[in-house]
């Protein structure tokens, strides 16, 4: 349709508001409570334009008709709009000097429009409300807001924490959160995403780590991709000096996050980058002291130590962990420095310990192991089958799109022991006993193929081996299950026709599948529920692993897997072999190597050398007496980390690495979406990036790495690797791009095995349920779980260094069951000591119902409380992939 | 984490919600229904303490800070303990002028509070109102459900013993 703006026609669509049409054609129509991610409400009335017979109207607000005559700037418009800001300043405080929106405020940007110095109406001498600064991330003053709401719907409406609403009425009127105690009251439930604070026009929302660290036009600003965890968020960094000093939003529809979403961790956990900590000059241990050395002695001694092993016990001998939390570009120069400089395939890291069993058991089903659909897709499922995965802790801003959807419709079936916080969300909520998910999953496809339910054609044409597994759940009857699981027949058969009858039905799955010895099995039984169902391959629907590190996703893609070369290209395949070693020009080692677990188990034996560029085994792998007695048992070990890390004290030589903020580079989140990370500040010290320090060592052992630029490695991987083979840094600079990527005009895939699976057919595969290796006796009496927590990420070695993070959060902690806790006489913050078979950690204890009578729950994140110095290494066999979900310990109150 | 003492409220807790739980029975578990149960949690238990409205907003799937709104926005809904007897004392035009605020006084400094408070023995809430419709029994009071005209502030404690 036709319309005429300021006496000019422009094109409009039916649906469209005067505002979106106007902003199209660029015409600037002011607003205060208008936001493109928000519900509208029409309540600044800034947005005010005239239609026929001189009416104003909101124009935010006002649907277009044909032929509809609108004026933006009349007389009438302008006095009108001049009125509303005249009014606003009257109540609000005219302490622009010191107010730290300075600079980058609505309202004073509209003042300053309409010239209005002060209000007309009088000037707010006195606040008429308290600041309210209780936590450790947000402050609010009431005074400055404006009550123009963008912040109570961004919390409803994007967050979904419902943590904040207007209370009280006319001038009192004021947002807060539940009985006005604050976001951090005991009853808010506000996570801290920072949504409010970015959606604030005013500076009635400011963030507490940066008062005073400079205002918006002091600010360099840099967009990054989020160190944290698999969701890959895009955010902007804010620098003074060298100083990272705040982290805002960035909105891009091309993005995991489109409407400037984050979590606590994206948003406050940025101070480690600037920590006093930090490693700035290489070191070499000296008579068991760490001593300060230059690169060049550093490197020389590291390449004549491992060129020693090498020349003495052969490459095998030595191994390589690269890192999850490092760009794609390192990861390939890691696992390229082992294969072709060292002259081995035993390069791991720590996706052993997380998604190797996915990896695994989506490659055998479907043909490829990554989450097939992309995060948007949340918004397009009819239901989601969340299994041992706790997502608005642990990918925060996928739990609020989740939030979401659910909130229009979505069904929701959570299985997990513990209960989590979407469990309360849940059309069917199960509590299976940790380990019975084979048990549980088997029997949920034995009602579907027993009720009919099953998409028989979907089965015929797209998949193989379907008798097979249809024989093998004839023994999983829900009542069958029941016994093993624990959960009640009925509950099975209500999620299993819940799940059966969605049309678009999610699977998303986490550690609480992976970190099984039939951690494979729980996989392939997920991939066979969404075969049977006919939910790959289409939008909405599919088999959905949450990957936990930032780019663990990548560092698999770039080949850091001893059985694979970029892109899963077999290391056994003698093609491939001929492909690398060509490229290279290197004599390929043809047998897979070592995984972490299995090279750790060889320290001192057949292995005596180990790389490790950022991880931290000491508190990240299981068994942790036994890491270190590995550890201690080495001829040497180079570890390359941004911080003296517990595995680090191990080393014989210590190499500084950048930190994300300092490096160029990309990262591959959890849907296989590839993201640049920019440099944004300066190394402490003589700290370099990753890739500088593999291509420096490389050089120093004979192998020439000459990059200028990751872009130049990149570009190498490309040659290299199919998946990637369109991604260049150059187009990654115009729009992300999701693998398989095979070629510059491609535009990246946004769900996988559309129309055909990767493998060809999709492939079910029978399994059985078997216990996990530890089970409860008279001495170990309590099943232990491990994972994360919101506000701390992995073994802390950067959340812990946030002041802000560990002012909300410090102490280690384990949850135990209330009915448990009365027996034993434990108190909430009861000191308490947990022991297993392997060793004993002391701790704090948290009394509750989150964990069932007979279980416990202990974050990892702790190296004064270390849950892997507990937990069991026995390994899946398909995957190698630890059980570090079924710990059986004891638990005693200390006196 | 909420300690959950095994899951199981208390008997003495289980009795105290006991009413509530009756009210909430009545009623689906939408939104629309927050305010009538709000007004029959009020009416039952005087006032609105927070682990009743801790335990609305769970039993109706709201937030507490949606619930919290609500309850501050209208002038009806009470987080603080009231009196056997509310008495308002009408400052409206005609009382105005006809002495309204000496009689307030007066009330004031009989029960020793002020204006929106409560007394220490939970006897009487002291409330201001613009007008109760009564003008020409100015200066006008209610306690409760009945009308006290043509007051002076002489006649305030002799009303208000009747209620001790």
């Amino acid at each position: 349709m036709k319309i005429t703006i300021n006496n000019q026609e422009y094109q409009a669509k039916s649906g469209q508001t005067v505002l979106e049409v106007a902003r199209e054609n660029e015409i600037k129509i002011p607003t205060l409570c208008y936001s493109e991610h928000l519900s509208i409400t029409g309540a600044c009335r800034l947005c005010i334009v005239e239609i026929e017979n001189g009416q104003l109207v909101p124009a935010c607000a006002t649907p277009v008709s044909e032929g509809m005559k609108i004026e933006t700037d009349s007389e009438e418009v302008y006095e009108a709009r001049k009125t509303v800001i005249d009014l606003l300043l009257s109540d609000h405080p005219l302490t622009c000097m010191t107010c730290e929106a300075n600079g980058d405020c609505k309202l004073q940007d509209l003042a300053y429009e309409y010239g209005l110095e002060e209000s007309s109406y009088g000037i707010k001498e006195a606040p008429r409300f308290e600041i309210q600064q209780e936590n450790p991330f947000i402050v609010f003053d009431p005074d400055k807001c404006i009550i123009c709401g963008k912040c109570v719907r961004a919390d409803q409406e994007l967050q979904c924490s419902m943590a904040i609403d207007f209370s009280e009425r006319g001038f009192k009127t004021k947002v807060a959160a539940a009985f006005d105690e604050g976001l951090g009251g005991d009853e808010s439930s506000c996570v801290f995403c920072g949504l409010c604070v970015e959606n604030c026009p005013t500076g009635a929302l400011k963030y507490k780590p940066a008062i005073r660290k400079g205002r918006d036009y002091d600010l360099r600003k840099e967009r990054t991709t989020c160190p944290y965890c698999g969701v890959g968020c895009q955010l902007e960094l804010q620098i003074k000096d060298n100083e990272v000093v705040k982290v805002a939003s960035i909105y891009d529809k091309d993005s995991p996050n489109p409407a400037g979403e984050a979590c606590v961790k994206g948003r406050f956990a940025y101070d480690y980058i600037n920590h006093p900590d930090r490693l700035r000059k290489p070191l070499i241990k000296k008579d068991g002291e760490f001593v300060e050395v230059s690169w060049e002695e550093a490197l020389n001694y590291t390449a004549e130590r491992l060129q020693e092993i090498k020349e003495k016990d052969g490459p095998q001998a030595l191994a390589g962990l690269s890192s999850a939390k490092c760009t794609n570009e390192e990861n390939y120069l890691m696992q390229k420095f082992m294969r072709a400089v060292i002259g081995t395939n035993s390069v791991d890291h720590c996706a052993r310990l997380c998604h190797a069993s996915t990896v695994a058991g989506l490659a055998r089903a479907f043909g490829s192991g990554a989450m097939t659909n992309s995060i948007a897709e949340t918004a397009d499922s009819d239901l989601f089958f969340i299994i041992g995965s706790n997502p608005t802790e642990n990918h925060p801003v996928i739990g609020s799109m989740m939030k979401r959807a659910l909130a229009k419709g979505t069904k929701l079936i959570v299985a997990d022991p513990r209960e989590i916080e979407l469990s309360s969300w849940a059309d069917v909520n199960i509590h299976q006993q940790p380990g019975s998910d084979v048990a549980l999953v088997n029997a949920m496809i034995n009602v579907i193929i027993n009720e009919g339910l099953h998409d028989k054609e979907f089965i015929k044409e797209r998949t193989i081996n379907f008798d097979l597994i249809a024989s093998t759940i004839e023994d999983y009857t829900p009542e069958t299950a029941e016994k093993i699981s624990g959960v009640p027949a009925e509950e099975i058969r209500k999620a299993a026709r819940l799940y059966a009858k969605a049309d678009r039905a999610a699977i998303y799955f986490a550690m609480g599948i992976t970190q099984h010895k039939t951690g494979t099995d729980n996989v392939l039984a997920l991939a066979n529920l969404a075969m049977v169902t006919g939910n790959v391959g289409k939008k909405g629907a599919g088999v959905n692993p949450l990957r936990g590190q930032n780019n663990v996703q990548g560092a698999c893609d770039l080949g850091a897997l001893p059985n694979v070369y970029p892109g899963y290209q077999k290391v056994e395949d003698p093609a491939m072999q001929e492909k690398f070693a060509e490229a290279w020009g290197i004599e390929p080692d043809t047998e897979n190597g070592l995984t972490v677990v299995e090279i750790f188990n060889e320290a001192g034996k057949d292995i005596k050398g180990i790389y490790i560029m950022g991880e931290n085994p000491v508190l990240s792998d299981p068994d942790q007496n036994h890491i270190k007695q590995a550890l201690e048992d080495l001829e040497f070990l180079v570890v390359q980390d941004i911080f003296m890390t517990e595995t680090a004290e191990y080393a014989d030589v210590v190499l500084p690495a950048a930190s994300f903020a300092e490096k160029s580079g990309t990262f591959t989140n959890t849907e296989r979406r590839i993201q640049l990370v920019n440099p944004a500040v300066e190394s402490p010290g003589e700290a370099k990036p990753d890739w500088q320090i593999i291509s420096m060592l490389a050089s120093k052992m004979g192998y020439a790495m000459d990059y200028a630029h990751p872009a130049e490695i990149m570009a190498e991987i490309a040659s290299l690797t199919p998946i990637y083979g369109g991604v260049y840094h150059g187009r990654l600079r115009e729009k992300t791009l999701q693998w398989p990527c095979p070629d510059r005009r491609h535009a990246g895939t946004k769900f996988l095995h559309e129309g055909e699976f990767a493998r060809g057919k999709g492939k079910f595969h029978p399994v059985t349920y078997l216990p996990p290796a530890e089970k409860v006796d008279a001495d170990y009496d309590y099943i232990m779980m491990t994972g994360r927590m919101l506000y701390h990420f992995h073994t802390g070695t950067m959340t812990r260094r946030s002041a802000a993070i560990n002012a909300q959060e410090a102490d280690a902690y384990v949850e135990i069951n209330c009915k448990d806790a009365k027996r034993l006489g434990i108190k909430e913050n009861d000191r308490v000591k947990v022991t297993s078979r392997r060793g004993e950690v002391e701790t704090y204890a948290r009394v509750g119902d989150r964990v069932q009578p007979g279980q416990m729950f202990m974050p990892f994140h702790y190296a004064e409380s270390p849950a892997n110095r507990l937990t069991n290494p026995v390994l899946d066999e398909k995957a190698k992939i630890p059980e570090l979900k079924v710990t059986a310990v004891k638990l005693e109150k200390i006196s | 984490m909420e300690c959950c003492g095994g899951n199981k409220l208390t008997e003495k807790q289980e009795k105290y919600y006991a009413p509530l739980q009756k009210i909430l029975a009545r009623y689906e578990k939408k939104e629309r229904y927050l305010i009538p149960v709000l007004q029959e949690a009020q009416e039952e238990y005087g006032y609105l303490p927070e682990e009743i409205l801790t335990n609305i907003a769970s039993s109706l799937d709201l937030s507490l800070s949606q619930v919290y709104g609500v309850v501050t926005f209208y002038t009806q809904f009470h987080q603080e303990p009231r009196g056997k007897n509310i008495v308002r004392v009408c400052m409206g035009t005609a009382c105005h002028v006809r002495g309204g605020d000496k009689v307030l006084t007066a009330i004031k400094d009989e029960l020793g509070i002020e204006s929106g408070e409560t007394t220490k023995d939970l006897n009487f809430t002291l409330e201001t109102v613009a007008c109760i419709g009564a003008c020409g029994l100015a200066p006008v009071i209610m306690i409760n459900d009945s009308t006290h005209g043509r007051l002076t502030p002489e006649k305030v404690p002799e009303i208000l013993s009747e209620f001790k």
